[in-house]
């Protein structure tokens, strides 16, 4: 099909010596795609979107934004009272965090229920990884900008981990600040930051995309793709598809953008930052909160101090994740013929909102105690479970091919012939 | 010039060209050493550039005047953009701190070695856990199992000599560098 040349001249003339369109013809339009893709698959076109949306009103937003201690939250209140559309630009970035970590939590789920991570994909799989840690970067020093109570305390207690590493921490950690404490050299900094990360996520989505169309979208059966009579062509089929699911998210954000916009702040993120002041209970953003348990639910282990344990912890719970591919021995991608990891998937999701139900709340009494078991859990998940699965589960049959299911009796030689009338209406 | 070039470095070499050290792996490992090398000194202004800079290294001294400070009153004073406390303690306090068994403590340190004066402790009123702000600075805050400062984001609790003494934070509250100047002056920094 890549061979067919262009009608128009000027088109022709371009793509002869740029070939931009054919390139998105290939990628965009002709790209053959499993056809048994679910609604789980919208995710990933979703999330991308989220990323030019955040993008999009951040450089608008920091047209009318001062990084400086003393103007920084003034500054923020000026868009919400005085600057043209401000308040909506901000809610919408501020809703926008959440529902980004939201389609990329669901996406990520989605790769561990059908084994998106196993071979052939395990670079793409990394490459989310590192996405997911850059966009944690990005919004973490996002909300420190508005400089409220929560910004500045977030700030202070997330960048003193670095005080954990032996011998070196303490000078880290002042490097990091450009002072002694969290100040104005450290909202300058991380105001330029904020705005760089989100193209070097770019850069790395761009990778991504890459690496996907080079091992191509896995899909519900987990089973490689026998021949054509197995794929659609990404448009129409599958971009009317996204589109759905653009609708139903816009929806959803808009609503809370309009009629709840400070469901997911903090009452106390309205409160100028004071240095000398700390909240009572100072909470992550809920995106992070799994991780918040992680990080204090560790005591001292052994001659490591709980400081420093809770933040190998944390960095391991998600460095762990690299390594899956290689943890999970199962031969078998999706969960669906998986019998005993379809349920301990769901026990995982399970673990994971309860993780974040512990990070909620004071590391105290009974949530200490949840907050490290399910800790112990996640990590029992990752490093017991899934190599041992790969053993002992007996998977049911695999399907011939992505045909047979869908279309009854028709194999991987019959399915063609099943598959071309479709093929042809279009 | 190029071709000489050439032709001297080939004169110059062994005749087996496929194995062994060569003048041209060492031209590589000299070229990669000397580019590495170059390009660690170019990174240092990028990395040093974000340490602290010099007028705020220069914040780093503060003069405290100690007169209005009664028995048993504890003050806050700014010291590098850090809340210090000074805390004129009172005989039982002193007593609390002196008493204590060293061997009870996580991060054992007589009380003499933490103070220059008994009657004044200075210490920087950064919690050492996460670096939240230690409440016990008022009458109406709560102050913590061992009567002296208690930490709010985790539940650090600290006793009248700034030691920490049950909860998650590793190490004592930091005492500062200071010096009494008169018997009513200190200069912390």
């Amino acid at each position: 099909m890549s061979e067919r040349t262009w009608n128009n001249r000027l088109i022709k003339w371009v793509d002869d010596r740029l070939p931009v369109f054919t390139i998105l013809k290939n990628e965009l339009i002709d790209y053959p795609t499993p056809k048994n893709l679910s609604y789980w698959w919208n995710f990933g076109s979703l999330a991308g979107v989220m990323l030019v949306i955040m993008t999009v009103t951040g450089i608008f937003l920091a047209m009318h934004y001062t990084p400086h201690v003393d103007l920084a939250f003034v500054s923020v209140e000026r868009i919400m009272r005085d600057v043209n559309y401000g308040w909506l630009l901000r809610y919408i970035h501020l809703n926008g965090g959440s529902a980004f970590f939201l389609v990329v939590y669901i996406h990520l789920f989605r790769g561990l229920y059908y084994g998106s991570y196993k071979s052939p994909r395990e670079v793409l799989w990394w490459l989310g990884l590192i996405i997911l840690i850059l966009m944690m970067a990005t919004a973490f020093m996002g909300y420190v900008l508005p400089w409220g109570q929560m910004s500045f305390w977030a700030a202070t207690v997330i960048t003193s981990l670095f005080t954990a590493i032996p011998f070196v921490g303490e000078t880290i950690t002042t490097w990091l600040w450009g002072g002694f404490t969290v100040g104005n050299p450290t909202l300058n900094r991380f105001y330029s930051l904020h705005y760089l990360l989100p193209f070097v996520i770019f850069a790395v989505v761009f990778l991504h995309m890459l690496a996907l169309h080079t091992s191509k979208s896995n899909n519900p059966l987990g089973i490689d793709v026998k021949g054509p009579q197995d794929t659609l062509p990404f448009h129409p089929y599958y971009t009317v598809k996204d589109l759905l699911g653009l609708g139903v998210l816009l929806a959803i954000l808009m609503g809370f953008v309009f009629f709840a916009p400070n469901f997911f702040g903090e009452p106390e993120n309205y409160i100028p930052a004071d240095p000398f002041l700390t909240p009572a209970h100072i909470v992550p953003e809920w995106y992070f909160l799994p991780f918040y348990a992680i990080l204090r639910a560790v005591p001292d282990i052994w001659f490591i101090p709980a400081k420093l344990a809770g933040l190998m912890a944390m960095a391991a719970s998600l460095l762990i994740l690299f390594a899956l591919p290689w943890l999970d021995t199962s031969k078998v991608r999706s969960a669906r013929f998986r019998p005993i990891y379809k349920q301990v998937f769901w026990i995982l999701v399970v673990d994971c909102i309860v993780l974040g139900w512990a990070g909620a709340n004071p590391p105290e009494g009974i949530y200490l105690i949840v907050g490290r078991i399910a800790t112990a859990y996640y990590f029992f998940h990752f490093l017991i479970l899934m190599p041992l699965l790969g053993f002992m589960e007996r998977p049911h049959p695999l399907p011939e091919s992505i045909s047979e299911p869908v279309v009854k009796g028709a194999g991987a030689v019959a399915g063609g012939a099943a598959a071309e009338p479709m093929e042809k209406a279009r | 010039m190029i071709d000489w070039l050439w032709t001297m470095t080939d004169k110059s070499q062994p005749v087996d060209h496929g194995k062994g050290e060569t003048r041209r792996d060492f031209l590589y490992v000299a070229t990669a050493t000397f580019g590495t090398l170059g390009a660690a000194f170019a990174a240092w202004p990028l990395i040093d550039v974000m340490n602290p800079s010099a007028e705020v290294r220069a914040l780093s001294s503060t003069e405290v005047d100690l007169a209005p400070i009664a028995e048993g009153q504890r003050i806050t004073i700014k010291w590098r953009g850090r809340p210090v406390f000074i805390d004129r303690r009172t005989p039982e306090r002193i007593r609390a701190a002196e008493s204590v068994d060293l061997d009870a403590l996580i991060d054992p340190q007589p009380d003499s070695a933490r103070t220059q004066r008994p009657e004044w402790l200075v210490v920087v009123g950064v919690c050492t856990h996460l670096g939240c702000i230690p409440l016990g600075q008022k009458a109406t805050d709560p102050w913590g199992e061992y009567g002296g400062w208690f930490c709010p984001c985790h539940g650090s609790h600290y006793d009248t000599s700034g030691r920490i003494r049950k909860g998650p934070a590793p190490k004592n509250l930091e005492v500062p560098p200071y010096e009494f100047l008169d018997d009513s002056t200190v200069l912390i920094g």
